[in-house]
């Protein structure tokens, strides 16, 4: 690493945004890992496909965050010269591909988090958090439905891609709690109108998965022991991997264009 | 300089002919006046501004299509533009013109179902094979060769088709 670090100034409300932005930014990255190497062509395209939305919502968070800290960052030094500690993305979203089965219950967990997530923040006080969740709803809106479909047709498939489907759920389960969870830098925005409090959309995440898991014969934990982080810069070893790769090339050659 | 001796309205609206034959760089028959994706054109003190709004967040056609709109201008005498992009209200595939709905079917892409509600959405879709205009089509994958499409196939001519998302 040649390049050093910027530092960010972290208010309530660039911290707030640039949760999301990174967010949006690792799981695009993990979904970019599999061009080239989906079960399927369809598939291929598919995972691009969402990767690239999500590429572009974190494009918009990131600039916005910009806008808000005012100190001359923009959305590429974001993602790509901070280090691991200054990110703030959900431990779900870090977690390594594994098989197909894991990425489709990874993405079915977070997309009908963010699908009800973005709809809510429709109604932010903040104009441009409420412009970017209008873009976005509709494209979570098909990332539901199709990680839903993969849900039924793995779980309710043969018994091999049942197990791989039963264990991916097992396994990633305890890092659905830090969706809804929220700290005292949040909760002042949530009260001020501008941030959307998690916390209430659980019980409908709970029943939409809950649906799917049932029609694709497959369990849902019944422990409620949560794993966080995230949030607060306290990652899984799997991110630093991962940001290594997303930022070589700026790293090893400061200010490239082409 | 052209732009010097226009009016603002003048120039306001030889800004947009320019700005409005820019054709989308993945969808060639299609210009962006037809997408809906070119919002408005505004003067301020002889400047022009053009706005624009993304499909898709992730559309990377947008840089390209800005680029475009740049030197559609330039070409016809206005200097400098800016190119601004807004992102509310959110573009729908509702603000895709008849015109530019006919030409798309014409390409052999089906154009998107008339409402973008989520009842559309998630509801049972038909869609017409716009090579044979048969309705016993089938999905492929949701997701196409680019961010607004979606693969289809149609059962009576045996043709796989692009279908325009609805959004």
């Amino acid at each position: 690493m040649t390049v050093a670090n910027i530092s960010v100034s972290e208010t309530p409300l660039v911290l707030y945004t640039l949760r999301r932005a990174d967010d949006a930014l690792i799981l695009g990255h993990r979904l970019s890992e599999w061009c080239g190497h989906a079960p399927m062509l369809e598939e291929d395209m598919a995972l691009a496909n969402m990767g690239l939305d999500l590429l572009g919502q974190a494009r918009e968070l990131y600039s916005y965050a910009a806008k808000v800290e005012g100190r001359g960052n923009d959305e590429d030094k974001f993602a790509y010269l901070r280090d691991v500690r200054q990110y703030r993305n959900l431990l779900l979203l870090e977690q390594p591909n594994g098989d197909f089965a894991r990425t489709m219950v990874r993405q079915f967990f977070y997309a009908s988090f963010a699908d009800l997530y973005w709809r809510a923040m429709m109604r932010s006080t903040d104009a441009t958090l409420a412009a970017i969740a209008a873009k976005s709803e509709k494209e979570s809106a098909y990332h539901v439905r199709h990680s839903s479909e993969w849900i039924v047709r793995l779980g309710d498939g043969t018994e091999e891609s049942h197990r791989r489907a039963q264990s991916a759920i097992d396994e990633l389960w305890a890092f659905t709690g830090e969706m809804f969870s929220v700290d005292d830098s949040e909760r002042a925005l949530i009260d001020a109108g501008i941030a959307i409090d998690p916390a209430p959309l659980r019980s409908q995440w709970l029943k939409t998965i809950t649906g799917v898991a049932d029609e694709a014969t497959l369990a849902l934990p019944t422990n409620d022991w949560m794993q966080q982080g995230g949030r607060s810069g306290r990652h899984s070893e799997h991110l630093g991997h991962l940001l290594s790769e997303l930022q070589s090339m700026p790293r090893t050659f400061p200010g490239a264009t082409w | 300089m052209v732009a010097a001796v226009l009016s603002d309205s003048d120039l306001r609206r030889r800004a947009w002919e320019a700005a409005a034959q820019v054709v989308d760089p993945e969808i060639p028959v299609l210009t962006i006046a037809d997408l809906g994706v070119l919002r408005e054109v505004e003067v301020h003190d002889g400047r022009v501004e053009v706005a624009i709004t993304p499909t898709y967040s992730g559309c990377p056609a947008m840089n390209m299509i800005a680029l475009e709109i740049e030197l559609a201008l330039e070409r016809a005498g206005i200097a400098r533009p800016t190119i601004r992009t807004v992102l509310s209200p959110a573009w729908t595939t509702d603000w895709m013109s008849e015109d530019g709905r006919n030409k798309l079917r014409e390409y052999g892409i089906a154009p998107p179902q008339a409402s973008n509600s989520r009842r559309a959405l998630f509801g049972e879709q038909q869609v017409a094979c716009p090579q044979c205009g048969s309705q016993n089509t089938e999905l492929l994958s949701e997701f196409g060769s680019t961010s607004c499409k979606a693969l289809w196939r149609c059962k009576s001519c045996r043709e796989p088709f692009d279908y325009f998302k609805c959004h």
